[in-house]
């Protein structure tokens, strides 16, 4: 899967977490823009990994701080 | 206008970090309202009562549960061992801190699960940060529920460890990560036997079995059942049937035990070498004497008691009955444990609803976010087997009367 069809897939699944309608960029952060707390974070990355069949480890977490981040990890988790 | 304590922080200060805190805190008290952190236990006249502010008080927040912390037995044992070895040992279990007491204390524990291995900690938490950060470290992986208590965070944190947290008692969420796991990583599951914020029971029978499928070993934090729930008070894996596949279980000596100290069993033929290996074992000073005396001695009292374990499970069906039937919404639809949750529609109300009732003379705990699940505002009460029936009615009375002026039910 190459990283426009990871794209369009996290955009479709982060919808229902976007409350506030906040656009979506490579550069907009989840605590501060999306301002996820600990539980939505727990939720968005079990959907994340359902769809993937993937595991984003907290200690993955701590480094994926804006969209665009998250797009690249998962691409490259996909592929390995 | 009034300074507050936020205003006069200098540029550069790491505690600035705490100001949103400093804030809710300060707005809280500025109501008037007793501080709900801060509270003096002036006289403790038995585990079921105190004099707290000024005021007789009927504990209902103390996870005593056992009631032990008064047993004449127990008093006698640490009066001799205090007498007889000192205040304090001085000294690390490794070099000078392991004396006759901290052997029969681990004797004690080796009885009471029907284990073949038992280390003493000095608390419950270093226990589990002990024993979680050897036993998972770089390149491992950790499978844990969502709302574990601090210490097992802490313990994975320490570790190094991948950690992968899954939904609330959520067996399908826990398996999925499971599965997912790279092949030939190191897997350890942690589980809590009973969940304190809300009160509620883990699915272990489940839980364990895949654990178990995926050659995970399991580690189960008991602290909130020892002494209470199983046939011999071993715990929620003990009642579930799964004691056996459970590789590592975790405890306290300051809830049921009535003391303080941490403690981890286990039959694995290797377990003695945490004994080397395990930091927050080594690098700190053993238990008083006395301590590891009055632990032993409840321990093993624990093992006979039956009758008052049958008489806390009556206290905690009537209270969870008592509670719903005044329309109060409480953590578990039925008593699973003997923690009672009433959970609070917000911050300012629960902290209004604790003072009201301890102004009738009941202390329960105030728990807020982020220690608790969901965001929630709990009052958790917590049941003893010292709590007579009639207490238990006065209680609800004090519920009742408290909820009603409050408005909250």
């Amino acid at each position: 899967m190459d990283s426009a069809a990871v794209d369009e897939r996290i955009r479709a699944l982060i919808e229902p977490f976007n409350k506030k309608g906040v656009t979506i960029e490579d550069a907009t952060t989840f605590a501060g823009d999306l301002e996820f707390d600990s539980l939505t974070v727990m939720d968005f990355v079990a959907e994340i990994e359902d769809e993937f069949d993937i595991i984003i480890s907290m200690n993955q977490q701590a480094e994926i701080e804006n969209y665009g981040q998250l797009v690249a990890a998962v691409h490259k988790m996909q592929d390995s | 206008m009034t300074e507050t304590l936020t205003d006069v922080a200098p540029s550069g200060d790491l505690l600035s970090k705490f100001d949103d805190l400093i804030q809710t805190r300060e707005t809280l008290l500025a109501s008037g309202i007793e501080d709900p952190f801060n509270l003096v236990m002036e006289k403790v006249l038995s585990p079921t009562t105190a004099i707290c502010n000024g005021r007789e008080t009927i504990l209902l927040g103390t996870y005593n549960y056992m009631g032990m912390t008064f047993d004449p037995d127990v008093i006698d044992a640490g009066k001799q061992a205090l007498a007889d070895y000192g205040s304090g040992t001085t000294g690390s279990r490794v070099l000078n801190g392991t004396y006759q007491g901290h052997r029969e204390c681990e004797d004690a524990l080796r009885e009471f699960y029907a284990m073949d291995h038992a280390m003493v900690f000095s608390t419950g938490y270093q226990a589990n940060l002990g024993i979680i950060a050897t036993l998972a470290g770089k390149g491992d992986y950790i499978v844990l529920d969502i709302d574990s208590h601090a210490s097992i965070w802490d313990g994975c944190a320490m570790g190094n460890a991948e950690v992968v947290p899954f939904k609330h008692n959520d067996v399908e969420a826990m398996e999925k990560r499971l599965r997912r796991i790279p092949e030939g990583a190191g897997k350890l599951v942690i589980l809590e036997g009973v969940y304190s914020m809300l009160g509620d029971v883990a699915p272990l029978k489940e839980m364990v079995a895949i654990a178990k499928k995926y050659d995970a070993m399991v580690l189960v934090d008991e602290a909130h059942s020892m002494g209470f729930i199983g046939e011999n008070g071993r715990g929620v894996c003990e009642e579930q049937g799964v004691i056996d596949d459970v590789d590592f279980i975790i405890g306290t000596f300051s809830k049921s035990v009535g003391t303080v100290g941490g403690f981890c069993v286990s039959n694995h033929p290797k377990f003695d070498i945490m004994r080397l290996v395990c930091r927050p074992y080594v690098f700190t000073a053993s238990l008083p004497p006395s301590v590891v005396a009055t632990a032993a001695t409840s321990i093993r009292k624990l093992m006979h008691g039956a009758n008052k374990r049958a008489h806390l499970w009556e206290n905690s069906k009537r209270l969870h009955g008592g509670l719903t039937d005044f329309g109060f919404e409480l953590g578990t639809g039925k008593p699973q444990s003997a923690i009672v949750a009433v959970i609070m529609p917000d911050l300012e109300r629960g902290a209004a609803m604790w003072e009201a009732l301890l102004k009738e003379g009941l202390y329960v705990n105030l728990a807020r976010p982020p220690a608790t699940p969901a965001n929630m505002t709990l009052l958790r009460c917590s049941l003893c087997a010292e709590h007579s029936a009639e207490e238990v009615e006065t209680i609800l009375g004090m519920f009742e009367r408290a909820g009603k002026a409050m408005g909250i039910i």
